[in-house]
């Protein structure tokens, strides 16, 4: 019998790929289960990108005021746009409060009340008694929630004696004949070597892909591997069109400014010095959420009425909440602004821009974060042994919009979610499927092929190429002109990354390799981002179409009859497909859709 | 601008050495990080640790002009030419700016961190005072970046014996939660002539650090600890 693969071999219960928030979470769950994990993670667990989260993890604790889940689901399914699914929003809401509370368990500093609670914090689209005026929701350590959380599950997740491959970059999902996953192949950065993790359940807890853009909050490791992984073995991509623009990134630096700062009185003015979001959203105000917010700064950008030399910022003021609440709860914003912004924000306004935060769309799960994908006239058939939860995920728990503190709520219990699935699905399925015939072989003949090539294309020009195009072609406004342009655009980008050519050709720590294998999964996601986009003619959420804006009888410029579903990218051929948004709670009454205001 | 590198792929060098670069910055290269990029797309062989570029994920620490800090945090208008630039000093290079930081994480996990209450957990949260609170302030931010560490005599000596200001000033940090039962246990397992006591209160750790901690003054609190422990 010819050999499975040349590679060496490694045999795990769980293979977890990502150690920020919801990879540890899920590790946890499977770790303390008695089961055998490996966890890969390209960075050491602490450098993932949760570490950057700032404002707070949303949960109706209801420590500072009245609040139950129900708003919170009213909250997260509004900011939605209706296009988020309520059985998967209910499950969240509901889940999110134990959640907290086990991360407090789990040793979390959270800020404290004077009797001793976690503090909340006012955020964005959140609200009291379904949408009549804000409330405090976000609980937070200072502005550095993400941090906070994060090593605190690295720190638990030591406790519970998880097996960590830290510097490992998975490289391609195996799936068997059947199309069950059966693991992934990776590659040892350090020494250059590639090795297949052979797993009864693997989970893809990869983050997000925000390096698609020029302007982005996001770290450079934010280069959805995850997608590119699924994308290439088949698997199609939800949502993708549906990208977040963070209000307040620094003008320039692109650096994310909290809007904690919101949360905690600031506010967004135009160099008329006009509180402008009181034409925008006249009952949240700029607590509105966040699409709705960065559209309108970008309108007043657009219509002249930005600050700066240029009129290209927004100025955001802070300065009357005093130094004394700002070095409390704002202290790592004082430290940002004045490193990447050159402000003191005690005294003068950080200048601020819309900046490319979140992916609200990646591979499509149910809530329970098993991979579903249509097949034999069911849209939602579970893909067996493979599992995805926080940013790669896509449940769909945000739909058009995220608001602000659920992606925190999301990693947590999403990310527990597919640690219990995982743990049942093993116990019920306790053998290793085989690995197909040539497993491996794939990922062999990609990294051959950049070793071997001469006179290719530099990955730096072709990035660059990619970000230029998205950011131009598919930003906060969105024309049919250009998204037709850009589809174009960005397929001869993707053509250019078929012949990348990298003069490293070292074994050992080859970030060039890294950075070449990282660009060809960017560009899977770039390309099913212009292409869903092009192809949704409505607006809706984040996706806002300059042909499609308030047109009589469409509400907000959103078009229910004909989509109100979801996207579904493939790679092969470029295909779309669509399936129905869950509409279903789990228990309550659905919340059908209507006009969106703030 | 003009740099010099400490470079080293052990795959192809005898032993380390200097490589010059001089290249045209544009103005949207404030920080170091992003000169060390603009220097990896025309030198892609360069090998570096990034990746948040805001000073809060500990990935780009490296030695910048003979003191340790991060790279995307430091300002290139502030930097004196040719910039000096070399690993972490005291841990085992990798490649180039890479070090192996095996023993700054094994020192860091020796000091059991993570909070220890073995209480049934409550249905809601664990109270604590904001008083309470207030003293992890100034500890729970470390970004664990080991500019302090490599930055310590001490730790250069015995990084297998010493725990170092990073996991001292993370071991306090348990310590000083009330929500942890195992003071009595930490305590006795920093008792002992290097694990703690190394430290000679030199502070090179307090002058690097990129979050302005304060390592030192952690340790002080632990050793103060022991002391009226033993009396």
């Amino acid at each position: 019998m010819a050999s499975v693969s040349s590679l060496p071999v490694r045999k795990f219960d769980a293979v977890v790929v990502g150690a920020g928030g919801s990879g540890l979470r899920a590790a946890l769950q499977l770790s303390t289960a008695g089961l055998t994990v490996a966890v890969l993670s390209k960075v050491f667990p602490t450098r993932s990108h949760t570490v950057a989260a700032q404002g707070g993890v949303g949960a109706s604790l209801g420590n500072m005021g009245e609040d139950n889940w129900h708003w919170h689901m009213y909250d997260t399914v509004k900011g939605s746009d209706w296009l988020g699914d309520q059985d998967a929003i209910e499950f969240m809401c509901k889940a999110a409060p134990e959640a907290v509370i086990e991360l407090e368990h789990f040793g979390m500093p959270f800020d404290r009340n004077d009797n001793g609670t976690i503090y909340q914090r006012p955020f964005g689209g959140h609200s009291q008694n379904f949408g009549e005026k804000p409330v405090q929701r976000s609980c937070c350590a200072a502005d550095r929630t993400g941090h906070a959380m994060l090593h605190t599950l690295y720190q638990r997740n030591v406790f519970a004696n998880t097996q960590f491959f830290v510097e490992w970059m998975a490289l391609d999902l195996i799936r068997d004949a059947a199309g069950d996953v059966v693991g992934v192949t990776a590659l040892e950065m350090e020494t250059g070597e590639a090795m297949i993790f052979h797993a009864k359940a693997t989970l893809f807890a990869t983050g997000g892909a925000g390096r698609i853009y020029a302007s982005s909050t996001n770290a450079f490791i934010n280069t959805g591997d995850g997608l590119g992984m699924a994308a290439r073995a088949g698997i199609p991509l939800e949502d993708m069109e549906f990208w977040q623009f963070h209000p307040t990134g620094v003008a320039g630096a692109g650096v994310l400014i909290t809007e904690g700062v919101r949360g905690e009185g600031g506010i967004l003015l135009n160099k008329d010095g006009e509180r402008f979001m009181e034409r925008y959203a006249p009952t949240m105000k700029d607590l509105a959420s966040r699409d709705v917010v960065s559209r309108a700064m970008a309108t007043e950008i657009k219509d002249g009425r930005g600050a700066g030399p240029n009129k290209d910022y927004i100025l955001l003021k802070l300065d009357h909440l005093g130094p004394d609440v700002i070095n409390k709860r704002l202290p790592g914003i004082r430290e940002i602004a004045l490193k990447f912004g050159n402000v003191d924000c005690t005294k003068e306004p950080i200048p601020v821009v819309p900046t490319c935060h979140y992916q609200m769309g990646g591979i499509p799960t149910n809530y329970l974060a098993e991979v579903v994908i249509p097949q034999n006239g069911n849209p939602n058939t579970v893909v067996p042994g493979f599992y995805a939860a926080g940013e790669v995920g896509c449940a769909s728990i945000h739909g058009a919009n995220r608001l602000g503190t659920n992606s925190l709520t999301d990693l947590l219990v999403m990310g527990k979610s597919a640690g219990d699935s995982m743990i049942k699905f093993i116990r019920e399925n306790n053998t290793h499927k085989p690995l197909p015939a040539g497993a491996g072989d794939v990922s062999m003949a990609r990294i051959a092929k950049l070793d071997a090539k001469t006179g290719g294309e530099s990955v730096h020009a072709v990035g660059d190429a990619m970000r230029q195009t998205m950011q131009a072609h598919c930003g906060v406004f969105r024309f049919p002109d250009m998204l037709e342009k850009g589809v174009t655009k960005i397929k001869q980008v993707a053509e250019r990354a078929e012949h990348l050519q990298i003069k490293d050709k070292s074994k050992v720590f080859n970030t060039a390799r890294i950075e070449a294998l990282e660009l060809q999964n960017l560009i899977e996601v770039a390309v099913a981002t212009m292409v869903s986009a092009e192809a949704r003619k409505e607006t809706r959420g984040a996706h806002d179409r300059a042909d499609f804006h308030d047109r009589p009888g469409f509400v907000n410029g959103r078009d229910d009859d004909n989509w109100l579903k979801h996207t579904l990218w493939y790679k092969e051929g470029n295909k779309l497909d669509y399936k129905p948004v869950n509409l279903k709670p789990l228990t309550v009454d659905s919340f059908a859709p209507k006009a969106r205001t703030y | 601008m003009k740099f010099q590198i400490l470079r080293f792929d052990p795959d192809v060098d005898q032993k380390p050495y200097f490589k010059e670069y001089d290249i045209a910055l544009e103005p949207s290269d404030r920080m170091l990080l992003d000169a060390l990029i603009r220097i990896k797309s025309i030198d892609d062989t360069l090998a570096l640790r990034r990746s948040c570029r805001e000073g809060v994920c500990g990935s780009d620490a490296m030695n910048i002009n003979g003191k340790n800090g991060l790279a995307c945090i430091t300002k290139v208008s502030e930097l004196k030419e040719p910039v000096v630039l070399k690993p972490l000093p005291g841990l085992p290079i990798i490649r180039d700016l890479i070090v192996d930081m095996t023993q700054f994480f094994q020192q860091y996990h020796s000091i059991t961190p993570f909070v220890i209450n073995n209480d049934p957990a409550p249905e809601k949260e664990r109270l604590q005072s904001p008083q309470d609170r207030l003293e992890l302030d100034g500890l729970y931010e470390c970004i664990l970046c080991a500019c302090c560490s490599t930055s310590c005599p001490s730790f250069w000596w015995n990084p297998d014996k010493f725990v170092g200001p990073a996991g001292l000033l993370a071991a306090y940090r348990f310590i000083a939660d009330t929500r942890d039962q195992a003071t009595n246990d930490r305590l006795d397992n920093l008792e002992d002539p290097y694990r703690l006591f190394r430290c000679h209160t030199i502070m090179n750790c307090v002058d690097v650090c990129p979050k302005g901690l304060n390592p030192s003054l952690a340790i002080g609190k632990i050793k103060e600890m022991m002391v009226k422990r033993a009396v």
